[in-house]
């Protein structure tokens, strides 16, 4: 018989999750707002609470918990903030490529202090050139004795100011047909982060472009084999990029739910709380409906991962149907809330703002489709 | 080695306060539909206990007496640091009051074996009779130190104590073993972590019944409860109407009608 239930352990990690996120994100989330970026103290306290290191194996001192105790750890966060939550779900994704690529030396140089939050992980993909389709990427890398030069630009980088240890996806200048990802370490001569963008939502998570010229690394810095680049980096984000958003859209999908029940229950209109009114029951149930499919979806993709298997079709169909259900369980929140909905004072205004973010990130909702699509037909 | 037993209990979330309802016979409360959480200056008995730890050689024991579901929380505490649980858990302690459980968690903590010092929350969210440690001191025939907030000396088994009183403090000093209630300023709880957590796997947690205390079905739970709860009323926000008075006149006797007030009210 399949068990649908979570663990008391998994009950624990959440309650765990969200002591954290209630006591040590909420205090930051107006200043987030406000100035756009997050401060050093709260990307201290995700380190401290051991939130970078749950992917992470034991052997290298992470907590090797897995991607099901990830999940709730993002949900839990991404009900308070869900800019915390994508900057942390980035972390781990820029983890996977070395965990699931990298040899023996990187694994000892780079996961103990990813997993101590003392480095801090993205992976640079997308170009203006190409988002959804990254075959059109114009960064390329040339071999000079044994080391790698790389020149390009990428853009709309999650963590792409704050993060030190980025694997970068090139092609090669000879030989463009060979796409090659890299560990680039930010310090490195000709790597800048450039151009920060000015978010729509997720404000105080940081969004930009990086700039490599010339940008000279050593050969030990090739992750996996020339030429399986694209593999490395898609497997990434298939796997640990789309069960991030999932997180994010499932916990900022929850306060949607849960600040249009507190308002329906307080409102009172013609005598009564609105939560009496039929229409706002229907907003309120299809919000449960939704969270509760998703959160089905979500979780069985990331318990297939945590028994060794691929989940990436599984992912994509989580991927799609939770960040479209965010959406419009913040548009009906915000609906929900009248004109109080359309101020600032609010949080569902922002959860508005937020929900338009968990789109694009990590594959559009048509790329997930395009997915799924190939999975029915296989 | 100091050995350290701490008493946790298991109360229904304050944050679901509207949710709890009281049985109309037994007049107890039912906890059924309402999440269990530990009670918060129990917590603070668990800090205190595992700071201890990490400055001397101790070991720390969690003792709760609850229903099933109370295994979570005890399965908490060693997450938070502790070094084993017992669960008192046993249909014959259902209803218990104060006395029957003191009586039933002394008799637990004797069953364990030797101990230094026993700590407990002040009192606990859902009852708050602040009566529970104190009895189990009793019964145990230890010295007792209620609502400290500082343990200010510790010279061998001698121990110099800051005990909170309502307009100030006392200084005891107690001799081990001896039982003390702490209140919230004592410290500041850890949070729950994950790798505790993951560390809580290989501790134990031991569940005794009636039986295993060797205690008499009467002596325990509401057969063994003097408390007879002669009413209960729910406050209901909505039945409760709120007069409002404005007070006028300048600020002082404003200041000084509302005193008289409240003072007639009986609030004051
Ligand atoms: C908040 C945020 C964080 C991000 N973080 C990172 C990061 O850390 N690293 C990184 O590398 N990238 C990151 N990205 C980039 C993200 O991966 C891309 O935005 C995404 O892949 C889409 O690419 P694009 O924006 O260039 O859109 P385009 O690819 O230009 O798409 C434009 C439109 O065409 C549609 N479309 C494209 N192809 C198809 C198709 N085959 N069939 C049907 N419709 C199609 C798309 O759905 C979309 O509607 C981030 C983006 C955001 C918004």
């Amino acid at each position: 018989m399949i068990d649908l239930m979570f663990t008391e352990e998994q009950e624990m990690f959440r309650k765990a999750a969200r002591e954290f996120a209630e006591t040590s994100v909420a205090p930051h989330v107006a200043k987030m707002e406000e100035t756009g970026r997050m401060s050093d103290e709260l990307i201290r306290a995700l380190g401290e609470a051991e939130m970078m290191a749950l992917t992470i194996p034991e052997e290298y001192d992470g907590l090797g918990l897995g991607y099901t105790a990830r999940l709730i750890a993002l949900e839990e966060i991404g009900r308070v903030s869900a800019a915390t939550a994508l900057t942390l779900q980035v972390f781990a994704l820029g983890v996977a490529p070395i965990t699931m690529f990298g040899d023996e030396e990187q694994k000892k140089k780079y996961l103990p202090g990813l997993a101590k939050g003392e480095r801090l992980a993205t992976v640079g993909v997308t170009e203006a050139t190409g988002g959804s389709d990254p075959k059109s990427i114009r960064t390329s890398y040339r071999k000079v004795g044994g080391d790698y030069v790389l020149t390009g630009r990428k853009c709309f980088i999650t963590n792409s100011h704050i993060a030190d240890t980025i694997t970068i996806l090139a092609r090669g200048e000879e030989n463009p047909d060979l796409f090659t990802c890299f560990i680039v370490e930010s310090g490195v001569e000709g790597f800048k982060p450039a151009h920060e963008e000015h978010k729509m939502g997720m404000r105080g998570c940081n969004t930009g472009w990086l700039v490599l010229e010339d940008c000279r690394i050593p050969g030990e810095n090739l992750l996996g084999e020339e030429g399986r680049g694209l593999r490395i980096a898609m497997s990434a984000i298939g796997e640990v990029g789309r069960a991030g958003m999932v997180g994010c859209a499932l916990g900022l999908h929850t306060a949607c739910l849960e600040a249009s029940v507190k308002f329906a229950k307080e409102r009172i209109l013609y005598g009564e709380p609105i939560s009496n009114l039929q229409m706002i029951q229907n907003k309120l149930a299809e919000m449960k409906i939704d969270l509760e499919a998703g959160r089905l979806l979500g979780y069985r993709a990331t318990s297939m991962q945590d028994k060794g298997m691929r989940a990436s079709n599984e992912l994509a169909a989580a991927k799609y149907f939770t960040t479209e259900a965010a959406q419009k369980a913040a548009k009906m929140a915000v609906d929900i809330h009248g004109a109080y909905g359309c101020m600032e004072e609010y949080p569902v205004s922002r959860y508005l703002r937020d929900s338009f973010l968990v789109g694009a990130s990590a594959g559009t909702s048509d790329i997930m489709k395009v997915i799924v699509a190939r999975w029915a037909l296989e | 080695m100091l050995r350290i037993a701490v008493c946790v209990k298991a109360v229904p979330d304050p944050k679901e306060a509207t949710r709890i309802k009281i049985d109309p016979v037994t007049r107890t409360l039912l906890r059924r539909d309402v999440p269990l959480v530990t009670n918060h200056l129990d917590r603070n008995a668990v800090e205190a206990a595992v700071q201890l730890k990490e400055e001397l050689d101790a070991h720390v024991a969690v003792i709760s007496m609850g229903p099933p579901p109370a295994e979570t929380i005890v399965r908490e505490c060693l997450a938070l640091g502790a070094d084993e649980g017992i669960l008192l858990c046993d249909q014959a302690f259902g209803g218990a009051d104060a006395f029957a459980t003191a009586y039933s968690l002394a008799k637990g903590i004797e069953k364990m074996g030797g101990f230094d010092l026993v700590l407990c929350g002040m009192a606990s969210s859902d009852s708050g009779t602040e009566w529970v440690g104190p009895k189990i001191g009793a019964l145990l025939g230890i010295p007792v130190v209620t609502a400290v907030r500082e343990i200010v000396e510790r010279d061998g088994r001698s121990w110099k104590v800051k005990a909170s009183l309502e307009n100030g403090y006392r200084l005891v000093r107690v001799r081990l073993p001896a039982l003390l209630t702490v209140t919230r300023e004592l410290n500041t709880p850890r949070a729950l972590s994950f790798s505790g957590i993951v560390s809580a796997r290989k501790k134990e947690i031991t569940e005794w019944g009636i039986n295993d205390l060797g205690v008499q079905e009467e002596a325990v739970g509401l057969r063994g409860s003097p408390t007879i709860t002669a009413n209960l009323t729910i406050m209901n926000g909505k039945d409760s109407k709120r007069a409002v008075e404005m007070i006028t006149g300048t600020r002082e006797e404003a200041a000084e009608r509302l005193v008289e007030k409240l003072a007639a009210a009986g609030m004051l």
